[in-house]
């Protein structure tokens, strides 16, 4: 966590305030939505569906102002080093979070289909990693408004357990597949809810390399430690 | 965490090539103090110029960066009470070293102030007069000569009809290419300009740029300015000073993306206090 002295020019700590602030308004929306595309499929919940997808011209109109104000801070401010740095960040994060909510939507729409079948089985694998995910991106939005690069690295670091939940249930959707063809249909949703969820973690990720670059000056090395991948092995060619 | 922090990344590629980037050194600056009086305004600065290439010099008024350059060409000789110690090596010569021969020296290392200084005479003359100190050339080489040097000085075009003119009558910024022009005519290996275009409108400050991204294919330069962009801009490494140390030094790129002082990140970001 950085406290920087203030600008000479009150006006750019204003702005640069005010873009912190664009951020985690978006981030804050973001992870309502992630909540509700959550409470849709646990629940089967239609009406919090309708809420999550509904939130997402807002997210977007968001994501275009943060835009906007970034380039003008370019043009008027022409920021260097930790600035430069932040308000670069800034822009790349809005595209993060944008993508966010655009899964969340999805998993939303996808759980009204889901709520048209009976499940046989538990979902309690898919809810131990929606809340996974939703306890990732509380982290991830709060470091983005404190400027902190040790939370930052914390989520970065745990997204390997989303990525290992992904692969256990998607051999698990596998195998009720093979048992009745009849579940083909709802676990495909639950496998593309599943997909989604895990990309919200890679995303969290991206975000979290980003508020380390603004805060440190450096980058986070290209590849975080990854397990083998369940999910792969079937189209990845034999050696 | 500590492990993340060592390892080498690059954001853009701007980490990685930070050493890479720069030349061998032309002029090693090796433990240089300096004093005006009892005032010591240089503290043990330590800092090589890179052959053919741009060293911008950066930081606050009185933090000795123009001092520096009255170093490196030895103007401070002319003042008594002011002395360095230390070494500037170039070409194997300690060029601080009292049996240094100025008057060659200051063709080798040469100057472009703040304000453009002509002499009052023709433009022809201007140019000729100090190739004149060290050289005896026939009228037809020097005319070669003058042409050459404001050809290099990106002037030649807008005076080749009027050289015989007065010099004074030239605008601002033609004024200070035609200082640049009589500073290669000696054709020196070294140039130092001290904050050369803080008198001039921003088209003949670019002019300017121009030509010292020019100039800098055979000659080695050090800028000092206050405008931080034209350091972005023109260097291709950039010194910090401050209170007469040399806090940094780096690729211009580096020091405008990630510094690694503090001191540096806050002077540069506008947070110095």
């Amino acid at each position: 966590m950085s406290e920087e002295p203030e600008h000479l020019v009150k006006s750019f700590d204003n702005d640069l305030k005010r873009l912190r602030g664009l951020l985690t308004q978006m981030g804050g929306i973001v992870e309502n939505q992630v909540a509700l595309a959550a409470q849709a499929i646990m629940d089967g919940d239609a009406a919090a569906a309708t809420r999550a997808v509904e939130e997402d011209p807002k997210v977007d109109a968001l994501e275009r102002e943060a835009e906007q104000f970034v380039i003008r801070m370019i043009a008027l401010r022409q920021p260097v080093a930790s600035d430069l740095r932040s308000v670069v960040s800034a822009l790349k994060i809005t595209g993060e979070l944008e993508r966010i909510g655009d899964y969340a939507a999805n998993v939303a729409k996808r759980s009204i289909v889901l709520a048209q079948f009976s499940l046989p089985y538990s979902l309690a694998g898919l809810a131990h990693m929606a809340t996974l995910v939703q306890e990732h991106l509380k982290t991830i939005i709060d470091a983005i408004g404190e400027q902190d690069a040790e939370k930052a690295v914390e989520v970065w670091r745990s997204d390997q357990v989303v990525d290992d939940m992904y692969n256990a249930i998607f051999r698990e959707l596998i195998t009720y597949m093979m048992e009745d063809p009849r579940n083909i249909t709802p676990c495909t949703h639950l496998l593309f809810i599943a997909k989604n969820l895990e990309r919200i973690g890679d995303h969290e990720t991206n975000i979290a390399e980003m508020v380390y670059y603004a805060q440190k000056g450096e980058v986070l090395p290209d590849t975080r430690p990854k397990g083998n991948s369940a999910a792969y092995a079937v189209v990845r060619p034999k050696e | 965490m500590s492990e993340i922090m060592s390892q080498s990344a690059s954001f853009g590629g701007v980490q990685a090539r930070s050493d890479a980037e720069i030349n061998a050194a032309r002029i090693a600056i090796r433990n240089l103090d300096f004093y005006y009086g009892s005032n010591r305004a240089l503290k043990t600065i330590n800092l090589e110029l890179p052959d053919r290439q741009v060293t911008g010099m950066i930081g606050p008024s009185g933090c000795g960066k123009s001092t520096l350059l009255r170093v490196l060409n030895r103007m401070y000789d002319l003042y008594p009470g002011q002395r360095a110690t230390g070494e500037v090596m170039m070409d194997g010569e300690n060029i601080i070293a009292p049996d240094v021969d100025l008057n060659a020296l200051r063709a080798r290392i040469g100057m472009v102030f703040q304000k453009p200084t002509p002499f009052p005479m023709t433009i022809y003359d201007n140019i000729a007069f100090g190739v004149k100190l060290h050289e005896r050339l026939s009228k037809s080489q020097m005319d070669e000569r003058v042409e050459w040097s404001l050809t290099r000085g990106a002037l030649w075009d807008e005076v080749k009809d009027r050289l015989n003119t007065s010099a004074m009558g030239l605008s601002g910024g033609q004024q200070q290419r035609l200082c640049i022009a009589r500073t290669i005519a000696v054709r020196p290996e070294v140039i130092l300009f001290d904050e050369p275009t803080s008198a001039l409108d921003p088209i003949s400050t670019l002019k300017i740029e121009e030509l010292i991204d020019e100039l800098k294919h055979d000659f080695t330069i050090a800028i000092v300015t206050h405008n931080m962009q034209q350091a972005a801009r023109c260097a291709d490494q950039v010194a910090f000073f401050y209170l007469g140390e040399m806090v940094e030094v780096d690729t211009a790129a580096r020091i405008f993306t990630a510094p690694k002082e503090r001191r540096t990140q806050e002077y540069i970001t506008g947070r110095f206090g």
